[in-house]
This record gives C-alpha cells, sequence and structure tokens, in this order.
C-alpha cells in the first residue's frame, strides 16, 4: 500500500497516543479454565501419552495442552493419565494391543529434545486399531515457545484426523470487567484460544466494548469510552500502537473489518439516530450505507465485501438485514424465525451467520443457513449473546451467564455440544476469535 | 434481595449527589461542611436551609439550592424495549426543564442505560433512544440544545447488579446528570 499524506499523518497521530498511552503488556489475571459442561456424544477416544524429556504436569506439559485443546473441540475424548498403563515417547514404542485395551482409537506420543541452544519436539499420531502411522512431525521449539508448538501438534492432530485445519494455535480477545457497578475496571484481554497467556492491552474505568480482529489478525478495534464518550480505536497488537479512527459527537459504534482490511464498517449517530457507514482507514473517507430512523447497528461484512449484514428494528423489533454496497442501497430482511435477530457474525467460508435470537424466552445463540434460511439453535441458556466463529468454522466462541457473571463458552457450529470457559475471577464477555494469521 | 437493592439504589443516588456537588469558585475551601449541607438540603426546606446559610460564609447560592433539590430524583426508569417516558417520570422531567430554562448556563448530561438482555451494540442503541426521548421532552419544555449533551452505556454500566427483573427495572434508565 502506498502512504498518502493521509496515513502518513495518521501514523504520526498514533504513535504520538501509543507514546503517551503506555499500554500494559503485564501478564494479566482472570486466567479462563475450560469446564466440560456436557458429556460429548460421539467423541473419538484418543490417548495423548506425556511426551519424553519433561516433566509432567509442568505448564509446558504438553501432552496436557494438545488433550485439552482436543477435548475443547468437541470430536475428541482423551484417555486419563491414571489410565495409562505406559508411557511410550515414539512409535516404535507403542504396544497397540494395550491402548486397544483401552478402547482409544487412535494416540499421539512425542518428546523434547535439545537442538543445539534450542529445542525440537517430535510427535507421532498412529491408529490403534490398524497400526498404521498417520502423522510424523519434527518441529523446532524453545522453552518460551513449547505452549504454542503444542498448540500446533494439536492443529495438524486436528486435520489429520477430521479433514478440517485446527484453531488452536489463534487467540481470542474479551473485554473482562471487574469491581461493583458504578466503580468497574474494564480490560481488553488478548489469549491463546484455550483461555492461557492472558495478555491485557487496554485497561480503563469507562467501558470497552466490542473488539474486531483485522482480517490479517494484526490489529483490534474497538470501542473505548476512556474520554467519557464512545469512539473507536485501531490497536496494532505487536506495538501497542493504537489510534483514535473515530470520535464523531454521538455514538462511535459496533466496528466491522471489510475482508480487505481496509475499510471498518461502524455505528454512527446524528440526533440520537443509529445509522451504518464505511469509514476508508486510508482516505478517512466516510460513506453513508443506512438512514432509517430505526435503529442500525451491528454491521457484519459479507465474504465478497459487496454488502453488510447488520441489525435494525425497522420492523419494530431487531431483526437482521443485508444491504447491497452499491447505489441503490436496499436492504433485504434476512431473519423471519423469532421475534429478535441480533448481532450477525458471518462463518469463515460466508455460508452461514451466527446471531443472537430470542428462543422460547431465552436469548440465544443461532447459525442460519444463508442458502436455506434454516436458523439452528446451539445454545439453550437464557442471555447468550456476542457470538464469534473460529476460522476454521467448527466452533462458535460466545458469551454466557454463570452463577450471575459474565463467562464464555464455545458451542460447535452443528449444535452437537457446548462448552465453557469460565474465569477465575471478573465478568468476561464480548469474545472475539482471531482469524487465522497466515493464508491457507 | 430487595433491601439489597433498594440500599443500591439509596448509595448510588448518594454517591451521584456527591459526583455532581456543585464546584463553584465561589465555594471557596468547601469544608466538610459545605458538603453536609449540600446533602442534609435535600430534605427539601428551602428556605430554612438559605437562612441558616445566610448567616455562615457556607451558604448555597439559589441555583445551587434548585439542584440540590431536582439531584433528589434525577433517574427516570425504563419499560422493557422501551424509550417512553413513563406518566410518573413526567414531573421529574419538568423539574429539570425549569431548572436548565431558568439557568441557562447549567449544563445537563443524560446518560441512557439498558438492562443486559440482548446483543451489546443493540443495546447501546436503545441506550441513545431513551438518552434522546428525554432530550426531545426537555427542548420541547424550553431547554437550549447547547444545554444538552446525550451518552448510551447500553447494557455497559449497570446500576445494580443481579439478573432478575428488579436488577433490570433499576437498569434500565436515563440519568441526569448536571453541571453548572
Amino acid at each position: 500500500m502506498q502512504p498518502t499524506l493521509a496515513t502518513l499523518k495518521s501514523r504520526a497521530v498514533a504513535a504520538l497516543i501509543a507514546l503517551v498511552f503506555l499500554l500494559v503488556a503485564a501478564p494479566g489475571h482472570a486466567q479462563l479454565r475450560l469446564d466440560i459442561t456436557q458429556g460429548v456424544r460421539d467423541a473419538v477416544p484418543i490417548a495423548v501419552v506425556p511426551f519424553g524429556g519433561q516433566a509432567e504436569g509442568g505448564a509446558n506439559d504438553i501432552a496436557a495442552v494438545v488433550a485439552n485443546d482436543l477435548r475443547m473441540s468437541g470430536r475428541f475424548a482423551p484417555l486419563e493419565r491414571r489410565d495409562m498403563v505406559s508411557r511410550p515417547t515414539s512409535g516404535a514404542e507403542i504396544r497397540v494391543e494395550d491402548w486397544r485395551l483401552l478402547k482409544s482409537d487412535f494416540i499421539v506420543v512425542g518428546r523434547v529434545e535439545p537442538d543445539g541452544d534450542r529445542l525440537a519436539v517430535t510427535f507421532e499420531l498412529h491408529n490403534v486399531r490398524t497400526g498404521a502411522s498417520l502423522l510424523a512431525q519434527r518441529l523446532p521449539s524453545t522453552e518460551k515457545g513449547l505452549r504454542a508448538t503444542a498448540h500446533r501438534i494439536a492443529d495438524l492432530v486436528f486435520e489429520r484426523l477430521t479433514g478440517i485445519p485446527g484453531a488452536f494455535s489463534t487467540r481470542i480477545a474479551y473485554v473482562a470487567v471487574d469491581g461493583k457497578p458504578p466503580a468497574q475496571r474494564y480490560r481488553l484481554i488478548v489469549a491463546d484460544a484455550d483461555g492461557f497467556s492472558p495478555r491485557t492491552v487496554l485497561e480503563s474505568r469507562e467501558p470497552i466494548m466490542s473488539p474486531a480482529w483485522s482480517p490479517d489478525g494484526q490489529k483490534l478495534a474497538y470501542v473505548s469510552f476512556e474520554s467519557k464518550v464512545s469512539a473507536v480505536y485501531v490497536q496494532q497488537l505487536a506495538t501497542g500502537q493504537r489510534s483514535r479512527v473515530s470520535a464523531r459527537a454521538g455514538i462511535n459504534g459496533a466496528p466491522a473489518w471489510s475482508p480487505d482490511g481496509r475499510k471498518l464498517a461502524l455505528t454512527l449517530s446524528r440526533d440520537g439516530n443509529l445509522d451504518i457507514y464505511t469509514l476508508d482507514l486510508a482516505t478517512q473517507t466516510l460513506t453513508r450505507v443506512t438512514s432509517d430512523e430505526a435503529i442500525d447497528t451491528e454491521a457484519e461484512w459479507s465474504k465478497d465485501g459487496q454488502s453488510l449484514y447488520f441489525t435494525s428494528d425497522r420492523a419494530g423489533n431487531a431483526q437482521v438485514y443485508q444491504v447491497r454496497l452499491d447505489e441503490a442501497r436496499r436492504a433485504e430482511r434476512v431473519t423471519f424465525t423469532n421475534g429478535y435477530n441480533a448481532r450477525p457474525r458471518s462463518s469463515p467460508d460466508g455460508k452461514q451467520l451466527a446471531l443472537v435470537t430470542l428462543d422460547r424466552g431465552g436469548y440465544r445463540i443461532g447459525v442460519m443457513d444463508l442458502a436455506s434460511r434454516n436458523l439452528r439453535v446451539l445454545t439453550n441458556a437464557r442471555q447468550d449473546e456476542s457470538p464469534s466463529f473460529a476460522p476454521n468454522g467448527a466452533l462458535v466462541i460466545y458469551a454466557t451467564r454463570e452463577g450471575g457473571r459474565g463467562a464464555l463458552a464455545f458451542a460447535s457450529s452443528d449444535g452437537a455440544f457446548q462448552q465453557r470457559l469460565s474465569s477465575d475471577q471478573g465478568d468476561v464477555r464480548d469474545p472475539a476469535w482471531q482469524p487465522f494469521t497466515t493464508p491457507r | 434481595m430487595k433491601l439489597m437493592h433498594v440500599l443500591a439504589v439509596a448509595i448510588l443516588s448518594l454517591t451521584l449527589a456527591a459526583c455532581s456537588k456543585p464546584t463553584k469558585p465561589d465555594g471557596t475551601t468547601a469544608p466538610p461542611a459545605d458538603s453536609g449541607a449540600a446533602s442534609s438540603g435535600l430534605g427539601g426546606e428551602g428556605a430554612a436551609g438559605a437562612g441558616a446559610g445566610a448567616s455562615t460564609s457556607t451558604a448555597l447560592t439559589p441555583q445551587q439550592q434548585a439542584l440540590a433539590a431536582i439531584q433528589q430524583k434525577n433517574v427516570i426508569y425504563f419499560d422493557f424495549d422501551s424509550s417512553e417516558i413513563r406518566s410518573e417520570f413526567v414531573p421529574v422531567v419538568a423539574e429539570h426543564a425549569q431548572y436548565l430554562v431558568k439557568y441557562p448556563t447549567a449544563r445537563v448530561r443524560l446518560e441512557g442505560h439498558t438492562d443486559e438482555r440482548g446483543s451489546r451494540e443493540y443495546n447501546i442503541g436503545l441506550g441513545e433512544r431513551r438518552a434522546q426521548t428525554v432530550r426531545r421532552a426537555l427542548l420541547a419544555q424550553g431547554v437550549a440544545d447547547s444545554q444538552i449533551t446525550t451518552v448510551s452505556y447500553g447494557e455497559e454500566r449497570p446500576a445494580v447488579e443481579g439478573s432478575d427483573e428488579a436488577a433490570f427495572a433499576q437498569n434500565r434508565r436515563v440519568e441526569l446528570v448536571h453541571a453548572q
């Protein structure tokens, strides 16, 4: 991209803001932990044997990370360690008859070895029933990088066994709140998809909401009330550098990135009327998309970048609409089942929308197939919101309530199961799942 | 549970009253007696308060007294998914309007809120709609547009915690936050 005067200027401003605003990169608290809330039917039994060359039960226990990832996917039921009768660390050491007795269909073994001043992790995946070796790789790593290597192994195992790329190496962004009203503290946090390694990227006494990942997974757009009114910011995660991209009079909300990463759809208000606009980040050109007296908000781009899905109550209650970004800008209603449908989020393939739907008295997460317009309700609590698809489309992360506090949860997009990612402190909400950072 | 809510609301009102404590230059050093006077002045006995105040150096100005009086009721509550001002709050809005008309340099910030149900950004819209309803009511009663600012917090800043109807009802609100 050619830097224009406008981008140079906004970069200078961004650099200044970054200097003034020192962002905390200390390890956050509010660690998230996976709780199995419901047994998963048809989960594939798999044994992930503790890796050789490292102590069991440590923070970087590779097998534990891999087993947890696979469990989180809902498709696998890892064997408990106490049931393992041996600890093979290579394919040659596996006695398949032992693992057949334990009813494991697959087995993952491996070890960590020094590699010069670094480490190398070797792992193998075997089919217990046939004895066939399905995968064997050696991955370079470091002491600090062992968790990342473990997620990579989980990605590869998941892809080999399901045909779907694993998304365990990606991250999630969410908002954590502690303190009682009216004295609350808000933090924007980025953590690994399994909830580990939380890092606070912004902290404020005023609300923070609606984090949205850029398509390259390097930046977050979000809403912050730090100046006592809402404004939209874009923050580069690697450097902490951020810029305020919209602080117009009234509401500045609901940022959503265009698929090419060049524009943000935003909700702005004039005289209290919320409408959707697009903002070209390089040129600062603002284009109005909707003009209706209703609440129009929560825009989401279609995969081809040619239209926006959004929430509107123009028909009396909240429903999802689609507007084409052409001259006519005609909006067509997309949802018809249930009296409340809001916050549409596109699946990675663009074929489905996850949304909040009022289902039998509860606000729940639904997934709508855009071709058939069938809506499938995935969850069964009373206050579920903010769905966001995993980049492989297999899971939806969303916000729910548990014991009077906000918690995060996963549901499989086919509705087969839900699992909770609970926080050991504070209220957590507004999750957004990072896209794949490398093209696939 | 009910008691907790009442307490929470009482504490909140006190906090709000304290926050919007007049900070005029003529308040000088404002010893604790000043804020005490402001708080006890909430009893509504304006004449007595003024009489007592006249003999001391910490007298409240008429505007401060008027503000203290209307700040007893500075929250308008709404029905679920509604931005209509309920009849019981029409006089409350009128009192605030009268004050703002009488003191054209006074400013008010209308903070719109919703309960926690439904999606967050949509609730920002709903909170804004509530704030705008109150704004229009103030304008209709002669308040200048330049005296009013609005902000919507949606469900992000609840007045009370809780996921029951009692808590929801306390959280669906517009707070009128005054500055002189």
